[in-house]
């Protein structure tokens, strides 16, 4: 903070709002950037940063609000307009190519030429290594960018905006795939960045690295604006009451039930550079909910327990049989059913009819000899359609032509009919309409009446508040807490998703 | 353990979906396999008119004799072709099955024990190619590229430059008569059992269910815990299996055998594939339009033939229909693909 930040706003963000059909990913979007400051964004998953930072890019077009970037109102017709504006954007992963070199990369379309219209390399290198310089790194113009870490391809797209005259960088989770020491070395880079009076906008789920490296702080929820603060106004505890600090929407069916024996033990289960060393266990009537940030490794350890992926280390029992490595047939075998989060690609074969895709994981059940009485089929698919008041035309259409959560009760309808004892089910109500959640809900809240046990994976805080027994938050990978459902709060989750469980409240 | 969920009498209320998945309107009209049965009319006419014996009993049991083997190797490719993958290496397959049991007939080995040995030839060769795309996930028109490469290039060394004949006469006269009673070859009795089978399989068994489920969206159907890996390695080795069958009886009907035994039917083999409906993307086609290409197939070449047309000339309508079959399926999707890619050029983004 040695350098003062300054009167003249670079860019002003005002009442940016958004909306996909019916969704509202964006409400009010606002936020003032500085030159000299770096400054953070936060928020929940979902709270609107991802749209904030593509309206930015000129990615998406704000329905309604206004942009002001060095004291004119802009419209931004596309990446290309936002780059003019002096704009650029470094992803989490940065999309460099591969076989060209650094230099190539940075002036990617814009090299300098000699006569002949020939690239001019000595130039071009000379050109890379003074950005480099100004950035106060070392790295290699020459090298191809093949092989090149995270952090250092970051720093060639921080390098590419630089030579672009960039007044205003927008780092979306720029740290998420990096170690400490190259985190040091981007806040390092950051540092230089706004000496020579451009603004940064740091997006992070990482309070230590925002309350550390950042001047200003910005928090959003729900797709609004919440506030902006100097640093030294916040604390930990403060910004993450901010960022969750909401009534609970709509009300949760929630049936007391008496939890019995245990149908799920996971002991130190690891996969390499995923998670590592999860341990919990499931019991019949109860759900247990897998909360945490998006990629801190939820889906992956799901995916682990079916056996879609590989585990390195561990064991997965289900009714205390131990489960093989990597194989789903095995694990359905066992009694687990997985409900995916990827309805699309994982959950249903869409350009299959309603009622092969609810045959699909009982085929062995549905005949003799491997042959399908076409009979038991379609009578399984009403059975299971009129259970989950599946709405729909014919019996054969394709799921595709079916809404979000009736496709939703299609995938619940195919494993509910193999009767499994642990249901597993990663985002149950994501993209859902709200009616259709509240059934989901109620169909969760039955199953588990009635002695089934249920792993549930959510982003949505008040959908894991509202229905599990307990709650395990993983934060990069490693359970972080095992909440109990009195202790479970907004607070306490986001604490312990945030990598902040240790502090006392 | 069956939960009772809601209590409520079910309503069914109609939902109508945006669109039926992008195929053009004719096709939601006219299934493919009536298609191909009002083209298989048009080449019996079309037989008929130039030539007057051409429904003729003889005439059709040369068809037979013609495209048994091909037709067998067109079973096990359907399947495949059903996962989204292809099989190249089907014809060298054949020349390699064909040329180990004649050489090991010639080293004096039972006629029995050599055809046994191709068949073990047969399975080893489609495990290879399993094995290099299933498990290791390697593109299958690159692999069996290479395998046909390489099973011609084995069959050469097994072979060159000799041709085995003497194959006792009791089994070669396959080549010359047909099953008793009737007119067929006997080739074309075993491709018409075995599409039986092939055809009750793709369409009311699990293993066919789950076939069509990894052509369609294979992630999706690994998360149903189906062994996508495993089926697809078992399609591999069953395909190996038959092109040493059709390898057995192809060398049994010419009752001689040399390394190069039907170079390039594989492409015979794909466009009969093809123009029975079934999708290259996969998840798509059925065995009776298989079977009903291998007909038209059979009996366009015959007619062909028979008005004196070069082999040559012929090539050119086997690659028309190829391209065809592959075309008209997916025409609605061109279509679209070609409009979005207008509606995308001139008009900037928003």
């Amino acid at each position: 903070m040695n350098h003062p930040v300054g009167k003249e706003p670079l860019l002003v963000l005002e009442k940016a709002a958004k909306r996909f059909g019916a969704v509202r990913a964006l409400e009010d979007g606002s936020v003032t950037l500085h030159p000299g400051e770096a400054h953070a964004l936060l928020g929940e998953n979902g709270a609107g940063k991802s749209t904030l930072v593509k309206i930015l890019a000129g990615v998406h077009q704000p329905d309604s609000g206004r942009l002001v970037i060095g004291g004119t109102p802009v419209v931004l017709s596309g990446p290309a307009a936002s780059r003019a504006a002096g704009v650029s954007i470094i992803y989490q992963e940065p999309t460099l190519f591969p076989d060209l070199t650094v230099a190539e990369n940075i002036f990617m379309g814009r090299q300098p030429r000699r006569a002949g219209r020939r690239i001019d390399r000595t130039a071009m290198n000379k050109a890379a290594v003074a950005v480099f310089e100004r950035l106060g790194v070392q790295l290699d113009p020459q090298r191809q960018a093949r092989g090149l870490s995270v952090a250092d391809q970051q720093i060639v797209e921080i390098a590419k905006a630089l030579s672009l005259d960039a007044k205003v960088l927008v780092m979306d989770e720029p740290t998420a795939a990096l170690t400490s020491v190259e985190v040091e070395r981007l806040f390092d880079v950051m540092r230089t960045l706004r000496e020579q009076g451009a603004a940064v906008l740091f997006i992070s789920h990482r309070i230590e690295e925002v309350l550390a490296s950042c001047q200003r702080v910005t928090i959003m929820r729900d797709g609004r604006f919440v506030s902006t603060a100097p640093i030294e106004e916040v604390t930990a505890d403060s910004i993450i009451r901010s960022m969750v600090g909401r009534e609970l929407g709509a009300l949760f069916p929630k049936t007391e039930t008496d939890p019995g024996e245990t149908v799920l033990e996971v002991d130190h289960l690891t996969r390499e550079g995923v998670f590592e060393d999860i341990s919990f266990s499931v019991r019949r009537g109860e759900i247990v909910a897998l909360a945490g940030l998006v990629g801190a490794g939820r889906s992956e350890v799901a995916r682990a327990i079916f056996g879609i992926d590989r585990r390195t280390s561990g064991t997965v029992r289900v009714n205390g049989r131990s489960l093989r490595n990597g194989a789903p047939a095995a694990a359905m075998a066992a009694g687990v059913a997985l409900v995916p989060e990827d309805r699309r690609q994982q959950g249903l074969v869409m350009d299959m009819g309603i009622d092969r895709n609810v045959a699909l994981a009982s085929l062995g059940r549905l005949g003799r000899f491997g042959l399908i009485r076409r009979g038991s089929e379609r009578d399984l698919a009403s059975t299971w359609a009129d259970r989950l008041q599946l709405k729909f035309g014919r019996m054969k259409n394709e799921v595709s032509t079916l809404s979000g959560g009736n496709q939703q009760k299609v995938v619940l309808g195919k494993w509910l009919a193999r009767g499994p004892s642990l249901l597993i089910i990663d985002e149950p109500t994501r993209g859902i309409d709200v009616g259709t959640k509240a059934e989901v809900h109620r169909i969760l809240d039955g199953l588990v009446s009635d002695g089934m046990a249920v792993l549930m994976i959510s982003s949505e805080l008040p959908e894991v508040l509202g229905m599990a027994d307990r709650v395990l938050v993983l934060h990069e990978g490693r359970i972080t807490a095992e909440l109990s459902r009195a202790e479970a709060d907004e607070d306490s989750i986001m604490r312990a998703a945030t990598g902040y469980a240790a502090v006392a409240s | 353990m069956t939960p009772d969920i809601t209590t409520k009498p079910s309503e069914t209320v109609s939902y109508r979906g945006a669109d039926d998945g992008g195929q053009p309107l004719w096709r939601k009209l006219v299934r493919w396999e009536t298609a191909l049965v009002f083209v298989l009319i048009a080449v019996l006419i079309f037989g008929s008119a130039k030539e007057s014996g051409f429904l003729d009993g003889t005439n059709f049991f040369y068809i037979s004799l013609n495209m048994g083997e091909i037709a067998i190797m067109a079973l096990p490719l359907t399947l495949i072709v059903m996962t989204g993958e292809i099989d190249l290496s089907v014809a060298s397959m054949l020349g390699l099955s064909g040329t180990v049991m004649g050489s090991l007939f010639h080293d004096g080995w039972s006629v029995w024990a050599a055809m046994a040995a191709a068949l073990l030839v047969g399975a080893a060769g489609g495990a290879l190619n399993g094995l290099l795309v299933a498990k290791m996930g390697l593109p299958s028109i690159a692999v069996t590229i290479g395998t046909l490469t390489l099973f011609r290039g084995l069959a050469e060394i097994v072979l060159a430059p000799r041709t085995i004949t003497g194959f006792p006469i009791s089994l070669t006269k396959i080549g010359v008569v047909p099953v008793q009673g009737t007119k067929i070859a006997w080739s074309a009795l075993i491709f018409l059992v075995l599409a039986i089978i092939f055809g009750v399989v793709l369409h009311a068994t699990a293993l066919g269910r789950s076939i069509v489920a990894i052509g369609l969206q294979p992630e999706a159907a690994r998360f149903s815990g189906v062994r996508v890996d495993r089926i697809k390695f078992g399609l591999y080795v069953v395909s190996g299996v038959f092109c040493a069958l059709a390898g057995i009886l192809f060398t049994l009907k010419n009752s001689s055998v040399s390394y190069d035994a039907g170079t390039g039917l594989e492409l015979n083999v794909v466009a009969i594939v093809l123009l029975g409906g079934v999708s290259i993307f996969g998840g798509r086609g059925t065995v009776i339009g298989v079977v009903l290409a291998v007909v038209i197939v059979g009996c366009l070449q015959q007619a062909l033939t028979q008005m004196g047309v070069q082999p040559e000339v012929q090539n050119i309508v086997t690659g028309s229909l190829l391209l065809v079959s592959v075309l008209v399926p997916n025409s609605g999707e061109l279509v679209r693909r070609i409009r979005a890619r207008r509606r995308r050029g001139p008009v900037p983004a928003a």
